[in-house]
This record gives C-alpha cells, sequence and structure tokens, in this order.
C-alpha cells in the first residue's frame, strides 16, 4: 500500500494523477517535450515524431483489443484509411490540416465500424482472422482504386497551419505531439467513466456484461469506431510527416507491429501503449547502433533486416511467456519497490 | 467459352489445392492436439524448402537423402518450437497462443533471410519434366507430380492415424485431454508428436510449393491461404482440410485464369468473409457451446 | 430507503425512472407456461408462478432440475419455446438482456461472473451502467457531464452500497485476488448497484461457512425492509430456506412440482420423495443390511 496517499474528496481519489509527486513528474515531462524540439538533432525529432504516431496509433488499438478483447489485425489497414483520405484531400482540395485529420479519423471510423459489423457472431481468433482478411481486401482496393494512385501512391503537400508548411521535422513535432497528447488524454477519460467500464466488461464477460445491461452490438461497434478513429487520425499524421503514402506503407506486417507493441508494453493499460510504442520503436534503431558496433564493414548493415525481424519475434514470445502483462507491470513492479522502499511489504 | 481452358484450370486448381490440403492437414493435427491456431504454418513450410534446399544445393546430399533429411530437420524444428514456445503457454487465452505462433513466424522469417538472404532461389530438379496432357489440357509437371506427392503423404498419415497407436492417442487426445491422461496417454508427449508431425507435412508441402514456385523468405503467404482453407473446412476437421483444400484450390486457380493473378488472394479473403459470416464453424467443423 | 409496496419502478424510456406504488395483488414477476427445449430435451416444461412484490421466493429442486436454466431464460440468455414473463405487468418475454437491466431486474450468478480486469469499486459502478447518461463524447472529455455523474455515482455507491455491504475495506482491491464469501458480496453489491426490482440471486451462499452464510442471510433481509427490492432465489440450503422465505417454488425434471409457503413444501409428500428426504438414518441402515443379507 502507498504511504501518504489518503484522499479525503472522492474528487481526488478520481483523480487521473493523484499525488503531488506524481502532478509534479507531468510537470517535469510537458516541460521536457516543449524543449525537446530546440535540443534534438534531427535525427532524434524524427523518431520522437515516429513515437509519437506509433503511441497514438498503439493507444487505438488497444481500446480495441486491449481494453475491450477483440483481437485486430487490421490496425495498419485503418491508418491506410486515414492517410489516403488525408492525401487526397490535401492534395485535391487543399482544406486545413487539422480538418483533414479529423475527416481521415472518421472515414477510417466507418471503415472500422463496417468490419465490426461480424464482431457479434464472429468471436476470439476467427474475429482476428476476418480482421486479416478485411486488412487485405482494403490494401486491394489501395492498390487498384484510381483515386488512390494505384501502385505507386501518392504524394502528401506538407500541412499548413495558419500559413506555416509543416515540410520539417522540427515543425511538425509541433502537429503530432499535442494531438497524440489529446489522444492519449481521451483514452484516459474513456476509463474512468461508464463505456470504458463496458469495453472492459465486454472483455472479461461478455454474456454477464449483457445481462447487466450493456447491448453487446452497440459497444463492440463504438470500441471499433474509436480505435480505428485513433488509426485514422495517426494514419493522418503518418501521412503529413512521411508526405507520400503507398499501398506498401500499411502492410500486415505493420498490424502485428501494433499488436505486438500493446503486448510487450502491457494490453489494457494507458501507460502500456505508450511504453510498447516507444520500445519497439526504438529497438531498430537500438539494433542499428548495435550492429555498426560490432561488426565492421559494409555487409553488416544487410544483416540488420533478418536481425530485426528475429528479435522482433523473441520479443513477442518472449513477452507472451514471461510478461504476459508486459513492461507496464515491469514498471508497476519498480514503482512500488520505491514507494515500500525500505519496507519490503 | 473454352472449355479445355476452364479444365486446366481446375486441374490446375485441384493440383494446387492437393498442397492445400497437405499444409491444412498439418494444421489440422497441430489444432485437433493442442487446439493452437498455428499462424506460422507458412513459415513451417518455408523451413522445410530451405533445409531441403540447404542439404541438396548447399551440401550437395543427392535427393534421395534430402528430402528425407529436410523432412527430419523440419521436425525436429517443430518438436523444439513446441517445447519452448508453446508448452509454456499450456492454459493461457488461446489469443496469446496465437499470437506466439505470428511471433514464431517472424522468427523462422528472420532465421531464414539471415542464413541464405533476402533473394529468392531456385530449388534443384527432382522431378520428371515430360508435360502431362489429359485430351487438350495441359498440366505442369511440377505441378502435377507435387499433387501425386501430397496425396501420397496424405494418405499415409490418413492410415497412421487410423491404425497407429500414436494416430489413435492423437485423436483420444483432441476429443478429451482429461480422459486421454486417465487412460494413461502421456498428453505432453502427444503434444510434440502433433508439432513433429505437423512440421514434418508442412515440410514435404513446403519442397513441393517451393519446386513449383521458388524459394524466398516471404514465402509463409501461402500459410494465409491454408489458414482460410481451415476455417472454411473446420479448424479441428480432417476431412474439412481435404475439402477445403480442393476446394480453395479451385476457387483460387478461377480467380486467377478469369480475373487476373492479382485478384486470387483477394477471392480467397472474400470466401473466407462469407464463410466467417455464414458457416463460421466451417463446413465440417464442431460448434463451440457456451455455457453461461 | 424505499417502503414495501412502494416497489415499482416505472421506466420512462430516458433513463429515469418513476416509484410507482403497486396495488398489493400484482405480482411483480409472474412466469407463465415455460418451455424451454434443447435439442430433445425439454429442460423446463410448462413452469409458471408468481412471485409477490417485496417478498422472498426461494426455488429449489435436485441438481439438474433447471433452476439456473429458469434464471438464465428470465434474464433473457435463453429464449423459451413457449410461455411468457411478466415484469411489474409488462410482457419481457421478447426483450433483449439490457432492456430487462433497464427495467429493474438483476441477478448474480452460481459461479462468480464478476469482471477480474477490475477494482470491486468499478465492478460495482458497471452495474449502474444502464441507467447512466454519459456518451462517448463525454467521456473522452470527462470534465463536465461525466465527471459529475462519476463523482455522484461514487458517493451513492460509497453511501448506500459499500456500508450497507461492509466491503469498504477492499473498495479498491482487484476482484481477482479476493476470498470467495467476499468476491459473492461484491456481486451482490453489483446487482444493487442496477438499482433492480427483483433481484435474483443463484446460490447466494454456496459454499459459505456459517458465519459467512448468516451475513448473507442478514443482508437479504435487509434488502427487502431498506431498499423494498423483491428477492427470487435459488438455493439448497435448506436452513436458509425456511427460514428467509415466504414463497417456495420446487422444480423436479423441469417441471414445477410444489409452490406454496415454506410449511406447506416441507409437507409436500411429491417434494419429500423427490428433494428432501424422509425417515432416519437408522432405519436407513436397518433397511440396507437387510438388503445385503
Amino acid at each position: 500500500m502507498r504511504i501518504g496517499t489518503a484522499k479525503q474528496t472522492y474528487a481526488a481519489d478520481q483523480a487521473l494523477f493523484d499525488s503531488v509527486t506524481q502532478r509534479a513528474w507531468v510537470g517535469v515531462l510537458v516541460l521536457a517535450l516543449v524543449a525537446f524540439p530546440f535540443v534534438a538533432d534531427g535525427y532524434w525529432l524524427y523518431l520522437a515524431c515516429l513515437v509519437a504516431i506509433n503511441i497514438a496509433s498503439a493507444t487505438g488499438l488497444n481500446i480495441l483489443t486491449g481494453y475491450t478483447g477483440l483481437v485486430s489485425l487490421g490496425q495498419a489497414a485503418f491508418m491506410g484509411i486515414g492517410a489516403y483520405t488525408v492525401a487526397v484531400l490535401e492534395q485535391r482540395l487543399g482544406t486545413p490540416a487539422i480538418l483533414n485529420l479529423l475527416i481521415g479519423g472518421t472515414v477510417a471510423m466507418l471503415g472500422g465500424v463496417l468490419v465490426g459489423i461480424p464482431s457479434l457472431r464472429v468471436k476470439g481468433l476467427y474475429l482476428a482472422i476476418a480482421t486479416i482478411a478485411a486488412s487485405f481486401i482494403v490494401h486491394f482496393l489501395f492498390a487498384n482504386l484510381g483515386v488512390t494512385g494505384g501502385t505507386s501512391g501518392m504524394s502528401v503537400p506538407p500541412a499548413k497551419i495558419f500559413g506555416l508548411s509543416l515540410d520539417t521535422s522540427f515543425r511538425i513535432y509541433w502537429l503530432v505531439v499535442p494531438v497524440t497528447a489529446l489522444m492519449l488524454l481521451g483514452a484516459a477519460n474513456l476509463f474512468r467513466t461508464r463505456i470504458g467500464r463496458a469495453f472492459i466488461a465486454i472483455r472479461d464477460r461478455d454474456i454477464s456484461a449483457e445481462v447487466l445491461g450493456i447491448p453487446l452490438l452497440r459497444y463492440k461497434l463504438l470500441s471499433f469506431a474509436l480505435s480505428s478513429f485513433y488509426a485514422g487520425v495517426a494514419g493522418g499524421l503518418w501521412a503529413y510527416f512521411f508526405r507520400v503514402v503507398t499501398p506498401e506503407s500499411f502492410p500486415l506486417q505493420m498490424s502485428i507491429f501494433f499488436l505486438a507493441a500493446i503486448i510487450v508494453g502491457g494490453m489494457g493499460t494507458i501507460l502500456g501503449a505508450i511504453l510498447g510504442a516507444t520500445f519497439m520503436t526504438m529497438v531498430p534503431e537500438f539494433l542499428k547502433l548495435v550492429v555498426g558496433w560490432t561488426s565492421l564493414g559494409a555487409d553488416s548493415l544487410q544483416l540488420v533486416a533478418p536481425i530485426r525481424i528475429i528479435v522482433f519475434g523473441v520479443l513477442i514470445v518472449g513477452f507472451l511467456v514471461f510478461e504476459p502483462h508486459g513492461l507496464a507491470e515491469m514498471w508497476r513492479r519498480v514503482r512500488r519497490f520505491f514507494h515500500l522502499w525500505p519496507f519490503k511489504h | 467459352m473454352d472449355i479445355w481452358f476452364l479444365i486446366e484450370i481446375i486441374l490446375a486448381g485441384l493440383a494446387g489445392g492437393g498442397l492445400y490440403a497437405l499444409a491444412a492437414l498439418a494444421f489440422v493435427i497441430v489444432y485437433k492436439a493442442t487446439r493452437v491456431v498455428n499462424l506460422a504454418i507458412g513459415e513451417m513450410l518455408m523451413i522445410g524448402a530451405y533445409t531441403f534446399f540447404g542439404l541438396s544445393t548447399g551440401l550437395s546430399w543427392p535427393v534421395w537423402l534430402a528430402i528425407p533429411g529436410a523432412v527430419i530437420a523440419s521436425a525436429l524444428i517443430g518438436g523444439l518450437i513446441e517445447r519452448i514456445a508453446i508448452r509454456p503457454m499450456l492454459g493461457e487465452p488461446p489469443i496469446s497462443v496465437f499470437m506466439v505462433t505470428v511471433g514464431l513466424s517472424s522468427i523462422l522469417v528472420g532465421v531464414v533471410e539471415l542464413a541464405w538472404g533476402a533473394d529468392s532461389h531456385r530449388l534443384i530438379e527432382f522431378m520428371p519434366r515430360n508435360p502431362i496432357v489429359l485430351g487438350e489440357a495441359f498440366i505442369a509437371p511440377k505441378v502435377f507430380y507435387g499433387f501425386l506427392m501430397a496425396l501420397a503423404l496424405t494418405l499415409a498419415v490418413l492410415l497412421l492415424f487410423r491404425f497407429w497407436r500414436g494416430g489413435v492417442a492423437l485423436r483420444a487426445t483432441a476429443s478429451d485431454q482429461g480422459a486421454a491422461y486417465a487412460m494413461g496417454i502421456a498428453v505432453p508427449r502427444v503434444f510434440s508428436l502433433s508439432w513433429v508431425a505437423g512440421a514434418a507435412i508442412a515440410a514435404v508441402a513446403g519442397i513441393v510449393v517451393g519446386s513449383i514456385g521458388g524459394l524466398s523468405p516471404t514465402m509463409g503467404i501461402f500459410g494465409l491461404s491454408v489458414l482460410v482453407v481451415v476455417i472454411v473446412g473446420g479448424l479441428d476437421s480432417i476431412a474439412g482440410a481435404l475439402v477445403g483444400g480442393l476446394l480453395i484450390g479451385v476457387v483460387e486457380s478461377l480467380a486467377g485464369g478469369y480475373l487476373g493473378g492479382e485478384y486470387k488472394l483477394l477471392t480467397t479473403f472474400v470466401v473466407l468473409v462469407v464463410v466467417l459470416m455464414v458457416r463460421p464453424y466451417g463446413l465440417f467443423g464442431t460448434r463451440d457451446i457456451e455455457r453461461l | 430507503m424505499r417502503t414495501p409496496g412502494q416497489v415499482l419502478l416505472k421506466n420512462n424510456n430516458d433513463g429515469t425512472g418513476d416509484r410507482v406504488d403497486s396495488s398489493a395483488g400484482d405480482p411483480i414477476l409472474r412466469v407463465d407456461g415455460i418451455t424451454l427445449a434443447f435439442g430433445g430435451v425439454k429442460a423446463l416444461n410448462q413452469v409458471g408462478f408468481s412471485v409477490a412484490p417485496g417478498s422472498i421466493t426461494t426455488l429449489i429442486g435436485p441438481n439438474g432440475a433447471g433452476k439456473t436454466s429458469l434464471f438464465n431464460t428470465i434474464s433473457g440468455f435463453y429464449k423459451p419455446n413457449a410461455g411468457s414473463i411478466h415484469v411489474a405487468g409488462r410482457d419481457i418475454t421478447h426483450l433483449a438482456p439490457p432492456a430487462r437491466a433497464k427495467l429493474g431486474l438483476a441477478r448474480s450468478f452460481q459461479n462468480i461472473a464478476l469482471f477480474r480486469g477490475m477494482t470491486v469499486l468499478d465492478n460495482i459502478k458497471l452495474g449502474r451502467h444502464v441507467h447512466l447518461r454519459t456518451n462517448v463524447f463525454d467521456a473522452l472529455f470527462y470534465l463536465g457531464r461525466a465527471r459529475r455523474e462519476e463523482l455522484a455515482l461514487r458517493e451513492d455507491i460509497e453511501r448506500r452500497i459499500v456500508d450497507f455491504l461492509e466491503i469498504d475495506h477492499i473498495r479498491h482491491a482487484s476482484v481477482a485476488s479476493l476470498p470467495y464469501g467476499l468476491q459473492k458480496r461484491v456481486e451482490l453489491a453489483r446487482a444493487l448497484a442496477m438499482q433492480p426490482t427483483v433481484l435474483m440471486l443463484d446460490e447466494p451462499v454456496a459454499g459459505m461457512n456459517r458465519e459467512e452464510t448468516e451475513d448473507m442471510a442478514r443482508f437479504i433481509l435487509d434488502l427487502r425492509a431498506e431498499w423494498g427490492i423483491t428477492v427470487l432465489m435459488v438455493e439448497h440450503d435448506m436452513g436458509m430456506v425456511m427460514d428467509l422465505s415466504d414463497h417456495v417454488v420446487v422444480l423436479n425434471f423441469g417441471q414445477v412440482i410444489a409452490d406454496g409457503t415454506p410449511a406447506q413444501v416441507q409437507a409436500d409428500p411429491e417434494v419429500i420423495r423427490a428433494y428432501l428426504g424422509a425417515g432416519d438414518v437408522a432405519d436407513l441402515r436397518r433397511r440396507l443390511r437387510a438388503e445385503a443379507a
């Protein structure tokens, strides 16, 4: 039990950050995030933006898979829908970036609801396999619909906020990070209300949930809608960040990446999506460094790709076998140790 | 409408379907015994093909030695996978085990790419070269002989299943683990056996698929079609695997022949979606009953 | 606090409800001619009985008699092949389970059906789901309506349920870590959060020791006295059944074989033969020895 944390009002008990130390740390984090772009070089800014986009998408998947228990291997497809929508809107209409992101999210959300409709009859692994099928069908559409530019894809003009072109990592950071932060906040809020509780109930025991008054189909569709909206916005950010969208940009492998991210991070926790997405994005970069140090010569870089794939697989299997609650659980253990120190229990 | 074209397509589809059926058989054996949905089935085929490649081309073993060698090596790898990655997941929710197989497929792809590179390779030719002609329909020789190999192995497996003690043990464990244990069947051993057998069968399928289409680390995509086959046939049904395999083989072939190559996978997946909506347990699968 | 007799909740279909006085004669739950068949097996055969408002009614019968099937049918999980169910005069036979919950039908489960991924408090709050109004947009934003509703909910639950069931010391505990007796109490708390008019309890004291059973019996009596809730329960503990119930219905092989006060049912010869048992142990021993000889 944490010492010195007794609350005097229910409001204080239910706050997101419920102690002075926590609030202080959050303040420090915000300051760090604001200061970061001014001290970091191009490479780290690039990574930061990529990590933020991945966090946003992983959070969306976490809502569907971690909290509601509906396994989906379609996250990349929904991101692709958002990305293509933003690309088309920006290229053809030049509408404002924020609006494009919202529309991209909405179109992806509609796709998500469509995929979710069978979720009442199709359960568990069958649903996961259905999402694989959906993801292939979407990929096919990307490659063959005229408006999406076919197999060569589309280039995306930079986002413009108040006339300023977000064409460098430094500039786009200021779009990506606040949007991601808002999305995280929204997700955290969701699970303090009846909507979030209903999702968890569906995951744990959907039959009882129904008897308790939760209309299953409506909430499952809501979960699909939210998670694919998140994916769509993340995909839109992705499009503005990479400035090019092709059918190969969002392969099944990417959906697997996000599922691995929430498994490694810890399914069903907001922190899990953050830790998992960060970790899984940074691992390939870390590997590049390690491979660069240990072997010499140009062909060592050739090895990075297969080693990365192996490490990816090992992480998934390793975490599932040894630490199924992910990094978030490991973090909780560390925190508990420090809270209780010098006591053991 | 060219009838001979249609017949050719159907025959090619059946032949390809035979391979699907074989791979689906490997999948179903694993599922029946351990209740694991093995998404790495395509990669297990790949391992069979690559070990054969390594032995026949790399080590220059004669074909009649390389094939059994590859099968045994793959079988051992299958057993190893079961011990290290699947056994510890006993009792975990099925989705976690499913994700383990996803992780495994990544590991296998990475290992293959590390050892043999990302480029495609060709397998040594070991099947008779003369084309097979039926009336005016032409069948590629590799496809035909591949089908024969698949057929032979399928029959062998079916007979083993029926009459060999191990086969009976497998069926018993699939029906009721607890009862099988009580009858003195070493259930963990059955688990290992199912993965070993599955890997061995997949290896043969892999060798044939590799002979027809060449080798590459992306060969595993074959597994997605196999997934559709087992859903259509029923995850725990051997008959379903065989019938489903032939069915999907023909459907894919028709799609490829009349719509174009890029429509093959799309059609397969549309079939999957339809089956999931209409009859999720497949043609022959057993229904799961939910208890309140 | 409601007084017995003032129990009916009229659903205004907008999340609010009205207390309506019930006339003493109308049953609050009426089951008529319910037949439920699985394949060729009839789990329930023409089952019918009424439950008076504010009463404690118990379903008894041997295992496999169909008691839980009946509960599941009333909950809406099974669709009966024939018959009807009325709650407060309303035909609910074709209503989906969430709609039945909204009308005030709550239940607990034989095997505990708590949501293991949540704390005790969250599980209880979930019970109120159907009466809350927060939608997705409120939830994402949180400050404003969602926050107000959550705080009001928390206060209500703490004052009326957590204190009543004496579970304040475990409110933040994860339900998976609780002992069996406390889990059952949390499940009761969750059912109470549903603001029920009829509370169905499926074996509320199964697996409990003497002390826990007495606590639960006390809670059930208080439910009726303080909350005005009608209780329909399935139980095997005859002591509890006879002491607590106003009305007992006996099921055997899916059929009602007796229906009346505890005293009447206890004396019914068919009930004795099918379920309660008669005669003393010495007599039984004599008979067995005679048969063995």
